[in-house]
């Protein structure tokens, strides 16, 4: 059964979370683990649902090598100017 | 300032050098003093002092903004950070005074004050700014219409050349396509969730000014499908000399019609009789070398669209490619829904299908070309034949043979 809205982007931020400091995930990345676990789920909800968890700042795009989506964190080369 | 005897040698040449404008903006900004001494340190090291990449950006974007750092950051503070922001140009590249004064203002209060105008994406790519500077820099430029360009793993900035707007050969309004595709795309632009990057480049006829066939991994390339138009007065006067070569522009008095251009037709499908030019257009394979030589004489057909090429790249997982062929025909006017959805589609079956950094050119090698035809719902046409006769063997599907047998036509 395809999950709300408010439950996608739950479900999203866990993958996100579960992954940080293992693997690297890219939006795709996350759209294909959402089909798989809700095969009826609409593909668009899933841009949507990465969008709004950008927009607010729970998770950022980072880029390295690729482009991903992570949990906001330090980066190692950032010094405070 | 820093000591640059090797960066010195290069204003020393007769071209004007970049090294004299860096030393004149090191002037006013720190980040540019230091910028001079890092690059001579590489210089003197023989390996690059930057890193690039990270998690730098505006909120809600995942492109537009790419992070520098240095690997010497106590050696040369003004650029510790020296992220470059990615300006999405206008189609085409024209700009008023007073649209270029306000942006070289902005990026005086919020970075460095160098530009690339432009980089080879084709955005206008400000050089040089530190974290904190970047919402600001991105509200302001907002303020006055600007918006971010591509990066990263996304749909990049839709390029064109001038097109309708200064160039008669032209088949298509290039500059219309383009904002229209960038307009379309924002979403795809601005948040990266392709394998890797995706460059759109329209150029209005197959000389090709932006270089779409190897830059491009969609390729948009002008072409008509009637008959070159001639002007054979005009011909003979280029013969006599009375039309200039080149307008002028060459050594040479006058053009020879049957050296210069007919012998040098690659299909050899044209004559000249030294009065009459005959072209057999059925051969012709739009080269634009006789157009290009006989501005005055010969213009494209009047039955005109694009060519659709798709998957060039420089070299990453694989060698560098050229697009190929994958629509030898499509009409371009507006609203261009079959472009929009057909680019779509590519970016569907290359997302579902593609690797992490593997270029749509790359998974179309990867997969072959019956796979991407069948996956993004386009009919083969001979035209995509790229290597005629390297590949003796034919793998048919069930439903070929049923087509077959239902009279199917490959030549429509």
């Amino acid at each position: 059964m395809a999950l709300s809205k408010a439950e996608l982007v739950e479900f999203i931020y866990d993958l996100v979370k579960n992954a940080q400091g293992k693997k690297q995930l890219k939006a795709m990345d996350l759209q294909k683990a959402v089909l798989k676990a809700n095969p009826d789920q609409d593909k668009n909800m899933v841009k949507f649902a990465i969008k709004e968890l950008i927009d607010s700042g729970r998770c950022v795009y980072t880029y390295f090598g690729g482009s991903f989506v992570e949990i906001p964190h330090e980066e190692g080369a950032a010094k405070k100017v | 300032m820093h000591k640059t005897p090797l960066l010195d040698q290069l204003e020393s040449g007769p071209w004007p050098s970049f090294i004299k404008d860096l030393k004149r903006v090191a002037g006013r900004k720190k980040s540019a003093a230091d910028l001079l001494g890092v690059l001579e340190r590489s210089y003197k090291d023989k390996i690059t002092h930057w890193k690039h990449g990270g998690i730098v950006g505006v909120l809600g974007y995942g492109s537009g903004i790419i992070g520098r750092y240095i690997d010497l950051p106590e050696e040369f503070p003004g650029v510790e950070h020296f992220h470059t922001v990615r300006v999405n140009q206008p189609a085409g590249w024209f700009y008023t005074t007073q649209a270029l004064r306000e942006l070289c203002e902005i990026w005086d209060e919020h970075g460095s004050s160098i530009l690339n105008v432009h980089g080879s994406t084709g955005d206008m790519i400000f050089l040089g700014t530190t974290t904190d500077q970047l919402e600001p820099c991105f509200a302001k430029l907002t303020a006055k219409g600007w918006d971010l360009g591509g990066s990263g793993s996304a749909m990049r900035t839709p390029s064109c050349c001038v097109g309708k707007a200064r160039c008669e050969w032209s088949c298509y309004d290039t500059m219309d396509l383009c904002y229209q595709t960038t307009q379309h795309f924002q979403f795809d632009m601005h948040r990266p969730s392709f394998p890797y990057k995706f460059k759109v480049k329209c150029s209005g006829c197959p000389n090709d000014c932006v270089a779409s066939v190897a830059r491009a991994d969609m390729s948009v390339i002008g072409v008509w499908k009637d008959d070159i138009r001639i002007d054979q007065a005009a011909v003979a006067a280029y013969q006599g000399g009375e039309i200039k070569p080149r307008g002028g522009g060459s050594p040479y008095a006058k053009l020879d019609v049957k050296a210069d251009v007919t012998d040098l037709c690659p299909t050899a499908c044209m004559s000249f009789d030294g009065k009459k030019l005959s072209i057999d257009n059925k051969n012709c394979n739009h080269c634009m070398h006789c157009i290009s030589l006989m501005p005055q004489a010969l213009r494209p057909g009047t039955e005109t669209g694009a060519t659709l090429l798709l998957g060039s790249h420089a070299p990453i997982l694989e060698g560098a490619q050229m697009s190929w062929v994958i629509v030898p025909f499509m009409e371009m006017e507006a609203p261009y829904d079959e472009f929009m959805e057909l680019v779509g589609n590519i970016h569907e079956w290359w997302s579902e299908n593609g690797k992490n950094r593997e270029r749509v050119g790359e998974l179309m090698l990867r997969l072959g070309m019956r796979a991407f035809l069948k996956g993004v719902g386009l009919e083969p046409v001979p035209q995509s034949v790229k290597t005629p006769r390297a590949n003796p063997f034919f793998f048919w599907h069930a439903e070929d043979f049923e087509a077959e047998a239902a009279g199917r036509k490959y030549i429509k």
